[in-house]
């Protein structure tokens, strides 16, 4: 693995169980500091369940997980919460709350009974609302925002934590196309300018390639593979952790991996067809509105 | 922002203006009401004459209608309606849901059930009636929470387990009355009305001991019972102790409605109604602990006026004032929450 030097986060040999269910038994992983993990694999196949661990909302059966050398689940709540942050698949925001006082709650660990709001508070919230593109809608109603929208606060409230690390959860579930593309470059951007460790789960492979400079690839709930996405993601490793023949071609847009499934009669056949598969290359992935805005690769494209 | 700060050195409150106003004006009304209910009866006086009374002045019949009849009445007025309010909240909070509360999910007939035990059964005194009324709330909630405990609590759950075992309950209720005797059965009935009539300090002190810690436990964990509201994974990525804070936030509520129940009976919607009041009056999100508990204290000291006065010389049990106007309620707020689609 990554060497001996210590990172900041990582389990060693985890065994992860929902009650009687194992899910991963003796489990190591590290993440980098500094890296834009990116933990995948099919479903099912523990990265939710390990993600949940990472952030200590589950507690391992057997092995610890590791935070700045200290066992996650010894350490008291609040301070886990102020180097740590999750932004959890489904978080309810409360009836009649604005998004100023949502991402104000990210400042929780931060604040105790006599201290509730300071100046910094203040501060640290308009700029996580900033840097998130939701500023404008500080007076607004969480519930009439659009779905992409919404994310946004809520990754603006997991900012205002001011966590060096942070964990996300599927940040792109329920977005559509557009939408994903700009969670992720916020993503990208809040690793890049703010020097974050980001570890995110997410399903659709060429965005993890697309964007991760650390890939994990995890399969019933053992680590398979990892390392930089250009090394980690090849047609032999996407059939052993997926089960799906295919090609992998450099990204036209980035030069990052793109993963092309071999097309349906290649696949029922006994051989692949290089041909078949060639005419089935473009990606559901790759949105042609996006990719003026991606010409120089990683470039954020955000506020709109 | 909706919320403003005071700052003195190093320390700071945050605080919404408009529940801070809600909250003086209900408690502006509730002195109000409360001043009105010692100054009539059948023998009125003015708020002069309490005030002369209560600092020593007063002729002996006036001592004895204000000290010994209607302080402590009001008092514990004061004190059921806001333990019941706040208890109410604090569920109506935790399932997520404004029909998680006390008096719909079990622990009123709980407590009901726990009292008419000990009239029926042992014909036992009244204080001994009123730890009946303990017993039976508390053990009612420990029953609930098991049923509905998996790895954590969840609203529809605890809903429906709460209403499953209030029928049971009820039923147990009604087979205690008919093994009465005539009397036993007339005592079961009054206590099972829930009324303030004759409550005096031997219901006030234990009743203002039990709140005096249970009230600022649970107004401590009001922070972390707002960032509960947005989910247990979002809360615990705050660093709530998610677990630990529900327990002890359930067990104060249960053990401050199942107190409050016995010193006055079940007197039904209070919890149900009051922190849903006090949220459409300061239009904050979250539990609104400390407006909806002022607000349960000048409901019931509303009702007990209502209940005195409003009948002519026929005194009700406050019990049945709070029982039509909650119903009312009760009924208005399945029609909105199955408009918003939430039924």
């Amino acid at each position: 693995m990554s060497g001996r030097q210590q990172q900041r986060l990582g389990a060693e040999s985890v065994t992860l169980a929902y009650e009687q269910r194992v899910i991963a038994r003796d489990l190591s992983v590290e993440i980098p500091d500094h890296s834009f993990t990116v933990i995948v694999g099919p479903n099912a196949c523990g990265k939710s369940t390990l993600l949940r661990a990472l952030s200590r909302m589950l507690k391992p059966a057997q092995g610890r997980v590791l935070l700045d050398g200290q066992s996650i689940h010894s350490m008291p709540a609040k301070k886990v919460a102020r180097t740590l942050g999750l932004l959890p698949q489904s978080s309810v925001a409360p009836d009649g709350i604005t998004v100023a006082d949502l991402v104000a709650r990210g400042r929780y660990p931060h604040q105790g009974l006599l201290r509730q709001w300071s100046p910094e508070d203040e501060r640290i919230v308009q700029e996580s609302m900033e840097s998130t593109g939701v500023a404008e809608l500080a007076d607004r109603f969480v519930d009439e925002l659009s779905g992409g929208q919404r994310q946004r606060v809520w990754i603006a409230m997991a900012l205002a934590q001011q966590t060096p690390l942070l964990l996300l959860d599927e940040p792109t579930t329920y977005l559509d196309i557009q939408h994903q593309i700009d969670v992720l470059d916020l993503c990208a951007e809040l690793h890049e300018n703010q020097g974050r460790t980001l570890v995110a789960v997410l399903h659709d492979l060429n965005h993890a390639a697309r964007y991760a400079t650390h890939l994990i690839a995890v399969r019933g709930g053992e680590v398979v593979a990892e390392g930089p996405p250009s090394e980690v993601v090849t047609a032999e490793l996407v059939e052993r952790v997926f089960g799906l023949r295919c090609q992998v071609i450099d990204d036209p847009e980035t030069g990052t991996p793109l993963v092309v499934p071999a097309g349906r009669q290649a696949r029922a056949g006994r051989r692949s067809a290089p041909g078949r598969t060639g005419e089935a290359a473009p990606d559901p992935t790759q949105d042609p509105a996006q990719e003026p805005a991606q010409e120089s690769g990683q470039a954020p494209a955000l506020q709109k | 922002m909706t919320t403003k700060t005071l700052r003195t050195g190093g320390l700071s409150l945050r605080y919404a203006p408009r529940a801070a106003l809600s909250g003086a004006g209900l408690l502006l009304l509730a002195l109000g009401v409360a001043t009105v209910l010692v100054c009539t009866g059948d023998f009125p006086m003015t708020p002069r004459e309490v005030l002369d009374t209560l600092l020593g002045n007063g002729t002996p019949v006036q001592e004895f209608a204000v000290l010994e009849l209607r302080l402590p009445r009001v008092l514990v007025a004061i004190l059921v309606g806001g333990a019941l309010a706040l208890g109410g909240a604090v569920f109506q909070s935790i399932s997520r849901n404004p029909l998680g509360s006390p008096d719909v999910i079990g622990f009123g007939q709980g407590a009901t059930v726990g009292a008419l035990t000990v009239i029926v059964l042992f014909q036992g005194s009244a204080v001994a009636t009123a730890l009946g009324a303990v017993a039976g709330g508390i053990v009612t909630g420990a029953a609930i929470y098991l049923l509905a405990w998996k790895r954590g609590v969840h609203g529809y759950r605890l809903v429906l387990v709460g209403i499953g075992a209030a029928a049971m309950l009820t039923s147990v209720i009604h087979y205690l009355i008919t093994k009465a005797n005539l009397t036993d059965a007339t005592r079961a009935t009054v206590w099972m009305t829930g009324s303030l009539e004759g409550r005096d300090w031997t219901q006030f002190w234990p009743l203002l001991a039990v709140c005096c810690v249970l009230v600022p436990l649970v107004l401590g964990h009001g922070r972390a019972l707002r960032m509960l509201e947005m989910g247990d994974d979002a809360a615990y990525a705050l660093g709530v102790k998610v677990e630990r804070t529900r327990i002890v936030l359930m067990a104060s509520a249960v053990l401050l409605v199942a107190v409050a129940t016995s010193a006055a009976g079940p007197i039904v919607f209070v919890s149900l109604s009051a922190p849903q009041l006090a949220r459409r009056l300061t239009r904050a999100p979250g539990p609104n602990l400390a407006v909806s508990a002022v607000m349960g204290a000048a409901l019931l000291l509303g009702a007990d006026w209502i209940a005195g006065n409003a009948f002519g010389d026929r005194q009700l049990p406050v019990g049945v004032i709070t029982g039509i106007l909650g119903g009312c309620y009760l009924l208005w707020l399945l029609v909105s929450e199955r408009k918003a689609g939430r039924i």
